[in-house]
């Protein structure tokens, strides 16, 4: 039940390794060194070390092992995707708390990442919402954890990039929501400054916030972009509409590496900003394009052709200020790599997964295609975020140097004690846990 | 429908199941292991929009004794079944079969012998009660002998010439047998193969399959352009397949 195959991230970067299924993680586990879902981060955190590591990849174990209705607790094994949650509850009135911008990952993978969504500000993290997991330790163990049992564990897994054990399965609280669509205001916000009181404004306003910035523009309008805030409609906002599903295309091949540079990301970046030509609108708008906007192309990461693409993110602290965002942009604009995307969120306090990324400020997320200079705009990006006292987003990582990691994560040494404690042998890894965290390569 | 369907546990049965279960079908699972069973079985419960009970009961297709009863404790659960789906199978590649007579004693056995048995105790009664609906996964593999597929495929050849037969001759008593011949689907059983450009996934094939219940057709080949491909290869001269490796 394996073969020797290129392993790819969501940014595209390839590692020989080896990938196996079924639909009993328990014995798919038993001799892997990682685990993988729908394989949506973009870096390297779901792949291999080496060629000859087994990575054991949860999509065949996807049942749901229990639902109450009362309480809205769910259990499932680590594989189940959150579109088949949405398609299974959305039209019960149940929605999981915490979502991110696509559909197409898997509880375990939400969990490895602690995954935040629109609502972080109100919300945090999908961690917080865990109530227990399953999970096969590097030794071979099978051990359930909770915050009562095992809590070392289990907040070291809850962010913990599949390294302290496989998760098995997962146990979270859905929320009740009382229609499936979302009441939804769009802001045209003229300049960073602006964009982040707006932010501040709305957060108090709307349970789910968030920002998209025209990452090109300079001078004063540099920042500029469109806030998007919602809540879930009530029943009378919706006006009795029934609830339809979204129809999904697909790229079907790779565009040529030309097709996305400088000038074409900026045309589109002010075209999206002009089509808003509204200061403020507010309507009602289904939850996929509301929350999944790019999911309604399966495979848009071919957009970038051959040479593949990485996300930067990262947070930066509130205490930094304004003036800290605006200096990120400034050297982003610098730096010239073109992004037809870049989201920006204002963060609530940190969660309490050991290793978790969001912290009380704003998180910037911005596409660049790989380059030969990448490194090199990674490494500028990075200084400036540890001056700022901010931190990167593991998930999307590919390219920051382990000295940078290690000077934004004072929380390292005591994740790596607790790794010390869960999987003694050290046999769990990937090819960034040995970038990153010092592993055994 | 009231359904029992054996090998609904994964791949292509679990996905039909799920299916049956969200349109608020009732269904029984049979299956060889228990555990397994009442996961399936958790699942389903949680996606039926109405929360009615999944039962299940041990069924080997290797133990062909436990049939009956296992069929009765899908009965006294369903309160009478009207449909029985088999996916359950085993498979191996040419070469394991090759190098262990054990291994193909236990796949012709399971997949031909005992899966023609257990289709005898359950046409029976369904026909008792005056019909219903017997749908039984065979294969492509089964349409023409063919090197990669030389065992596997002829426990699958006899399977649909049995079908094929049993349609023939009960249709008229309200029996409508649907037989399936899946292509290459992507699932555990596969997952050591390397996929062709078309390999279906499940959820597709289960659509496409309980379609085709509900239309009581004989015959599907899934997904659909496995028919054309079966076609060119049936027609194929003796001479060419002896020369290529299909
Ligand atoms: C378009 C897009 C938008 C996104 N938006 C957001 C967002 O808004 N917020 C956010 O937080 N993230 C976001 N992400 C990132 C994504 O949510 C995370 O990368 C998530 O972890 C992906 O889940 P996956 O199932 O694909 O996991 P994979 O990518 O397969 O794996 C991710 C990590 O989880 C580990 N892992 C996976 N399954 C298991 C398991 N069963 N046991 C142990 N470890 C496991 C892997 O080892 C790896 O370290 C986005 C990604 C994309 C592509
Ligand atoms: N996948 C393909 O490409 C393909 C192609 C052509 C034909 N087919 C046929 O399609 C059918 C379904 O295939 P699939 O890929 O969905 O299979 P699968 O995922 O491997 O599932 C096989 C099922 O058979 C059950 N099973 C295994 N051994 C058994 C036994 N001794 N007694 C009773 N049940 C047993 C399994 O139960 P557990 O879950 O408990 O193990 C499982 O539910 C099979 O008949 C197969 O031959 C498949």
């Amino acid at each position: 039940m394996s073969a020797t195959m290129t392993l790819e991230g969501w940014g595209r970067l390839a590692m020989p390794g080896r990938e196996v299924v079924s639909c009993d993680l328990e014995s798919l586990t038993a001799k892997a060194v990682l685990s993988r879902g729908l394989g949506r981060s973009y870096g390297d955190c779901s792949l291999p070390a080496r060629p000859d590591d087994r990575v054991a990849n949860s999509l065949m174990a996807d049942r749901i092992l229990g639902f109450d209705p009362g309480s809205g607790v769910l259990r499932a094994e680590a594989g189940l995707s959150l579109a088949q949650i949405n398609r299974l509850f959305l039209p019960r009135g149940w929605f999981p708390p915490i979502t991110p911008g696509t559909k197409f990952v898997t509880l375990g993978g939400m969990v490895a990442s602690d995954v935040h969504g629109k609502n972080h500000h109100r919300q945090g993290c999908f961690g917080e919402h865990v109530r227990a997991l399953r999970i096969r330790l590097g030794d071979g163990d099978i051990v359930e954890c909770s915050p009562n049992v095992h809590p070392d564990l289990f907040y070291g897994s809850i962010g913990g990039m599949g390294l302290l054990g496989h998760i098995l399965e997962v146990e979270f609280a859905m929320g009740p929501i009382p229609s499936p669509w979302i009441w939804m205001e769009s802001s045209r916000m003229s300049s960073i400054e602006a964009f982040l009181d707006g932010l501040a404004e709305a957060a108090l306003r709307w349970p789910m916030t968030m920002g998209w910035i025209d990452c090109l523009s300079r001078g004063s309008s540099l920042g500029r972009g469109i806030l998007m805030a919602g809540r879930w409609a009530s029943v009378e906002q919706t006006g009795g509409a029934a609830f339809k599903t979204a129809a999904e295309r697909s790229l079907p091949f790779e565009l040529p590496n030309f097709v996305l540079n400088r000038w074409t990301a900026r045309a589109f970046n002010a075209l999206y900003y002009w089509s808003h030509w509204r200061k403020r609108r507010e309507r009602l708008v289904a939850p996929d394009p509301f929350f999944y906007p790019l999911d309604a192309i399966l495979h848009w990461n071919r957009a970038y052709g051959p040479r593949g693409f990485t996300q930067y993110q990262c947070v930066l602290p509130r205490a930094a200020g304004p003036a800290a965002v605006r200096e990120f942009l400034q050297r982003l604009v610098k730096l010239g790599s073109p992004s037809p995307l870049c989201v920006i969120k204002d963060c609530g306090p940190e969660g309490s997964g050991t290793l978790s990324f969001p912290l009380e400020g704003t998180s910037i997320a911005v596409d660049m295609a790989i380059s030969p200079d990448i490194q090199g705009i990674v490494d500028r990006l990075n200084e400036l975020v540890i001056a700022a006292g901010g931190r990167i987003y593991l998930t999307k990582d590919g390219f920051t140097r382990p000295d940078h990691f290690r000077a934004m994560e004072p929380r390292l040494p005591g994740f790596l004690q607790t790794k010390k404690k869960w999987d003694p042998s050290g046999r769990l890894r990937s090819a960034q846990s040995v970038r990153l965290f010092g592993d055994c390569p | 429908m009231k359904a029992v369907i054996l090998g609904g546990t994964s791949g292509m049965g679990r996905e039909i199941a799920r299916r049956l279960a969200e349109r608020g079908d009732l269904l029984f699972l049979l299956g060889p292991r228990k555990k397994n069973l009442e996961r399936s079985a958790a699942d389903l419960v949680a996606r039926h929009p109405d929360k009615v009970d999944v039962a299940f009961a041990p069924c080997d297709l290797l133990r062909p004794e436990g049939f009956s009863e296992a069929l009765d404790a899908a009965d006294a659960a369903l309160g009478g079944f009207d449909t029985v789906i088999v996916t359950a199978a085993l498979f191996a590649t040419q070469e394991a079969l090759e190098a262990d007579v054990d291994l193909t004693q236990r796949l012709v056995t399971a997949n031909f012998a005992n899966t023609v048995l257990f289709c005898e105790h359950a046409r029976k009664r369904l026909l008792a009660r005056g019909g219903g609906r017997l749908c039984v996964f065979s294969s492509v593999a089964g349409d023409r002998g063919r090197k990669p597929v030389a065992i596997y495929g002829a426990s699958k050849a006899g399977l649909s010439a049995y079908l094929e037969a049993l349609d023939h001759k009960f249709h008229a008593h309200g029996l409508s047998v649907l037989c399936v011949k899946p292509g290459f689907v992507r699932t555990e059983m596969t997952a050591a193969l390397q996929p062709p450009p078309f390999a279906g996934t499940p959820d597709r094939v289960a659509t496409q399959v309980i379609r085709a219940m509900d239309r009581g057709k004989p015959l599907v080949y899934s997904p659909p352009v496995w028919a054309w491909v079966m076609r060119v290869i049936r027609w194929l001269p003796r001479f060419v397949m002896r020369r290529i490796g299909f």
